[in-house]
């Protein structure tokens, strides 16, 4: 289980992050909502060790994380999904894969199926640059080469991002599969309430970075008045 | 014919050490946006480290691999020791630390290794080679810089598109922050960036050197060629430093030979303004990404 515990996070004298506390269960898929400038991205951010908290504690079932540097998160299982689609456009669609894989260790060749399998446009991409791929297809990238690395919990940023809705749909099922099928947990940072809530397990709303509901996903789609104040639907 | 052939060689000879000197730059830009100005100084350092083991009584060879390994280690130093701490506190401060280098590095080499003219050894020969009864301007010491130079470049080209290693190096220097969400140890990557830059930038030396006199800032007048020939090929391309340096010294060769050496410089620049005009990111830049 990830979790959070009073977690306070400033960038200079904006603090994007007061007193935030919840968890993350594991095998399931936890939504963190809000707003433009809610502190979902800092919170993320925060977890993955790019960011120091000012105050409070990040623990990984009852492990301290929060001292730890970025590099090492792989090992222990968390693979974070930046925003923005963080593919290396430099790097062609394949060595983007292979680095995701080398955060665990070695890439033996069969290895990228599992990222090909997933996303067969990948596979007839293998050799393009990572920067001529359009929207869509690095969004795919991005989540093949973080599921490289067999992570046990993914931490999502925005993956819904300027996708057709179809696409939206296709990844968001494909996090079900992957909770269901192999037990993996997700954290996942959505504006897009709706979408996010109908495949989450559980939602945690911020707003001006404090936590205004931490309920059921269902429960919280369902409340017409947190809906309304908050998730803008 | 035969002075436009000697011509040709002399450049080619001297372009491949324009060529592992313009790596060097490129090498360390890449990876962390720096234009190290003490590139000439630190293979002026590890040269006379070559001449003092040379010196001592042991083989040219061991002198040779003693010099390359203290590159290795100076550049790692430096990228530890100094640059480190001015890293992602204004690019522009960093460059100027490397010029501060520049000169504490040449005021130390002259007391250390004293300010006089020194003559280096070369292991082969120095004077042309015959063919079919002719002397060409092909020595067998220049022989070997080529084939030094393309050793250490294939390495290199091994190592950035073959390896592990290789392409965490590359992503840390293209996407820091993307680089380390995947693991990879940033800070480890650009000291081993050093590293190799510096080794490359000692080789540069030490063929420079061969056969001919070293002092503390007999490769100061490399730099600015060096400089000229990673900008030619685009600072952010190994392969187009390589291009960059034979392009420069074969064309320096011909102006040197037929026009006058007193024009070398000038047609140096030249070169740079003219490529710059036409190709603004340099010959070998790639097509901006597109950006979604
Ligand atoms: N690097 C930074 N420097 C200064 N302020 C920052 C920085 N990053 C974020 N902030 C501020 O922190 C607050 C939270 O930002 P954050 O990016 O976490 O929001 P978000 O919920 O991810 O928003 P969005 O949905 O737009 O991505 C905002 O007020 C933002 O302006
Ligand atoms: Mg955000």
């Amino acid at each position: 289980m990830l979790a959070v515990d009073s977690l306070t996070v400033s960038h200079g004298p904006v603090t994007a992050l007061r007193e935030v506390s919840f968890s993350a269960a594991r095998g399931a898929i936890t939504a963190v909502l809000g707003a433009n400038g809610a502190g979902k991205t800092t919170l993320l951010r925060t977890v993955s060790g790019l960011h120091r908290a000012g105050a409070g504690s990040i623990t990984l079932d009852g492990r301290p994380i929060d001292r730890l540097p970025a590099e090492s998160m792989v090992a222990l299982g968390l693979a974070h999904v930046p925003e923005g689609r963080g593919v290396i456009t430099e790097l062609s669609v394949e060595e983007n894969l292979r680095l995701g894989g080398l955060g665990r260790g070695r890439v033996r060749p069969g290895d990228l199926d599992l990222a090909y399998d997933l996303f067969g446009v990948l596979a007839e991409r293998r050799n393009q640059l990572a920067g001529t791929l359009s929207g869509g297809e690095r969004q795919m990238l991005v989540i093949g080469r973080a599921l490289m690395a067999r992570p046990e919990i993914l931490l999502l940023d925005e993956p819904s991002l300027g996708l057709a809705p179809r696409v939206v749909a296709q990844i968001f099922a494909l996090l079900r599969r992957l909770v269901v099928d192999q037990g993996l947990s997700v954290l996942l940072v959505e504006q897009n309430a709706i979408s996010a809530l109908s495949v989450a397990d559980r939602g945690v709303v911020l707003h001006l970075g404090r936590v205004v509901a931490d309920e059921e996903a269902s429960r919280l789609a369902a409340d017409d008045q947190l809906r309304h104040a908050y998730l803008g639907f | 014919m035969q002075q436009f052939i000697n011509t040709a060689l002399g450049g080619l000879t001297t372009g491949m050490v324009y060529a592992a000197f313009a790596l060097a730059l490129v090498l360390i830009w890449r990876s962390t946006r720096v234009v190290n100005f003490a590139q000439a100084p630190m293979a002026m350092v590890t040269t006379f480290v070559a001449l003092a083991v040379i010196d001592a009584g042991f083989s040219y060879w061991i002198g040779f691999a003693v010099a390359l390994a203290a590159g290795l280690v100076l550049g790692a130093i430096m990228e530890r020791g100094v640059m480190r701490h001015v890293q992602g506190k204004g690019e522009i401060n960093a460059v100027i630390l490397t010029l501060g280098l520049f000169i504490v590095l040449h005021a130390a080499a002259a007391v250390v290794f004293g300010n006089d003219f020194r003559s280096f050894p070369a292991p082969f020969g120095v004077r042309g080679i015959e063919v079919g009864g002719r002397t060409v301007a092909l020595t067998g010491f220049g022989i070997f810089t080529i084939i030094a130079v393309l050793v250490v470049m294939g390495l290199l080209v091994a190592l950035f598109r073959f390896t592990d290693l290789g392409l965490r190096m590359r992503a840390a220097a293209f996407n820091p922050e993307v680089a380390r969400l995947l693991g990879v140890r940033v800070p480890r990557m650009m000291t081993l960036g050093w590293a190799l830059a510096s080794l490359v930038g000692s080789l540069a030396g030490l063929l420079i050197a061969g056969g001919s006199l070293i002092h503390p800032s007999y490769m100061d007048s490399v730099v600015v060629l060096g400089f000229v020939a990673a900008v030619l090929g685009g600072l952010d391309s190994p392969l187009g430093a390589v291009v960059g340096g034979l392009l420069l010294g074969v064309t320096l060769a011909f102006v040197s030979g037929y026009l006058g050496s007193q024009l070398v410089a000038l047609a140096a620049l030249l070169i740079l303004m003219i490529v710059l005009m036409v190709r603004p990111g340099g010959i070998f830049s790639t097509t901006a990404a597109r950006r979604v």
